[in-house]
């Protein structure tokens, strides 16, 4: 049972909720692997997607999550609305509401939107992408993905890779794997790993190669190519030299060690094809166990009392 | 004190009878599969495949059915219920389903468990055995096999305990209590 109507963060879950969301999950990817995929669950809800940042797959897999659910789902769509005219966030988020939204999906660059909304509104606030604040969903797949792949978490060695200061999926994966018990490592260059992060139970390696030595799983970030230029890291092509997994930096890693990326891959700056490709890499099924969870997570707000 | 309504022979008879009911009634076991229903009907439907195995010396396909995505009370309910596998290994389609439930009730949680069914796939026929009926249906829904019929009062509770839930096998009658 969810104590609170909003998915804000893994920040504010228990262990306890995240493994009755993942739970929860294995029951809809048995869904989604049927002739018809749908369950009529959530009839005559309405979910609202509310993205102020572009998103092609996270919005995509809300959209279908809901339709999934027999929830009726409505894209606002940021440049044709009302924002362009100067609206304020919360009147366009209580108009939305207005419209008998349920949930309300929102994705928006500034840390903190969702927690603000969820304060304002009646509705479900699942938060899609806050700033460099957390992408809940995003870790909660990556956890399902992990349990199903290894078929555990706990004690685990996970390394994230990459741009952890502005990225908000190392954030919630670094909330949700270290309460699930796993050991976290932290890869990359000094500039992309805030001092801060250290004593929170992870360990940080500036040495790709030594921090993949013994990994059961390799979590990729993308790089953010709209912060190239900013004096993080200083090309693409050192990136890669010193960053990217390339086949003979992934065999320092256990030997069914898998690999992981969010999405969009970079190819050839923080991943090559054939490691992106390869056997061992789960990319794609954390797409579909996406809609699993976040299903899931929809099916579980939508039972906490208001 | 909760009042005792079946012990462990009276369940076991009841089973055995509805085993052959069913054998009887699809005259054998071609093209049958029986579902349980998350949790109680799981253990039951396997208990009447082991004695229509005794009986018939055939296997036949037992699945587990979970009802809540279908369930029409997620509205009004306290607690969202919580999610439980269903594997039915059977191809539906074409089958002869018998739907298993411990108790049969409101009819409620049959409609639910149909509508799951028929999502599957399209079976030849759904039939409905159930350990015991207690009356109260607010759905046309009758029950094919029947363990017992017990008439109750709707201050009362039914609960069928198993050794598959760590129970000794018994079937119990209780009084709600009065902020239920």
């Amino acid at each position: 049972m969810l104590k609170k109507k909003d998915l804000l963060g893994i920040k504010e879950l228990s262990l306890e909720e995240i493994n009755l969301i993942l739970d929860t999950a294995a029951g809809f990817k048995d869904v989604l692997g049927r002739d018809i995929k749908k369950v009529p669950t959530l009839r005559g809800k309405t979910a609202i997607n509310l993205f102020f940042e572009p998103s092609t797959r996270t919005r995509t897999s809300f959209e279908l999550a809901a339709k999934r659910l027999s929830t009726d789902v409505i894209n606002f769509s940021v440049p044709m609305s009302s924002v362009v005219k100067g609206e304020s966030l919360i009147d366009t988020a209580l108009t939305v509401q207005a419209l008998g939204a349920d949930f309300i999906i929102i994705r928006h660059p500034s840390s903190g939107v969702p927690h603000l909304l969820a304060k304002k509104l009646r509705a479900s606030v699942i938060n899609a992408g806050d700033g460099t604040n957390e992408h809940p969903t995003q870790a909660l797949l990556d956890a399902f993905t992990i349990r199903e792949k290894k078929g555990r978490i706990e004690g685990l060695e996970i390394a994230i890779v990459g741009d952890i200061t502005h990225s908000r999926v190392a954030k919630s994966n670094i909330y949700s794997l270290t309460k699930l018990g796993s050991k976290v490592r932290l890869i990359g260059p000094p500039t992309l790993i805030p001092k801060e992060i250290e004593g929170t139970g992870v360990t940080v390696f500036h040495n790709m190669e030594e921090g993949l030595k013994g990994v059961d799983v390799v979590m990729m970030l993308r790089i953010q190519m709209e912060r190239q230029g900013k004096g993080f890291f200083p090309s693409t092509e050192e990136y890669f030299k010193n960053w990217g997994l390339t086949p003979e930096r992934f065999s320092l890693a256990k030997e069914d060690a898998i690999v992981m990326h969010p999405g969009p891959m970079n190819r050839g700056i923080e991943i090559t094809s054939e490691i992106a490709d390869g056997p061992r890499s789960v990319i794609l099924e954390q797409v579909t166990n996406g809609l699993a969870v976040r299903m899931a997570v929809m099916y579980l707000l939508a039972g906490v009392r208001r | 004190m909760p009042k005792e309504l079946m012990n462990k022979q009276d369940i076991d008879r009841a089973l055995m009878r509805m085993a052959h009911e069913i054998i009887e009634k699809n005259r054998g076991t071609e093209e049958l599969c029986l579902v349980g229903i998350q949790r109680g009907g799981v253990h039951l439907a396997k208990r009447l495949a082991s004695n229509i195995k005794e009986i018939e010396k055939k296997e036949i396909p037992v699945g587990s059915l979970d009802i809540a995505f279908y369930r029409d009370d997620l509205n009004i309910r306290k607690e969202q219920p919580v999610v439980r596998k269903t594997e039915v290994f059977c191809e539906v389609t074409d089958l002869k389903i018998v739907l298993v439930d411990d108790v049969l009730f409101t009819g409620r949680s049959i409609r639910a468990a149909m509508d799951a069914l028929i999502d599957l796939g399209r079976p030849a026929s759904i039939q409905l055995a159930v350990l015991v009926d207690r009356g109260h249906r607010e759905l046309p829904i009758k029950a094919d096999y029947v363990g017992k019929n017990i008439p109750t009062a709707l201050s009362e509770t039914v609960e069928v305990q198993l050794e598959e839930e760590g129970f000794e096998d018994r079937v119990i009658l209780k009084k709600l209590s009065s902020e239920e």
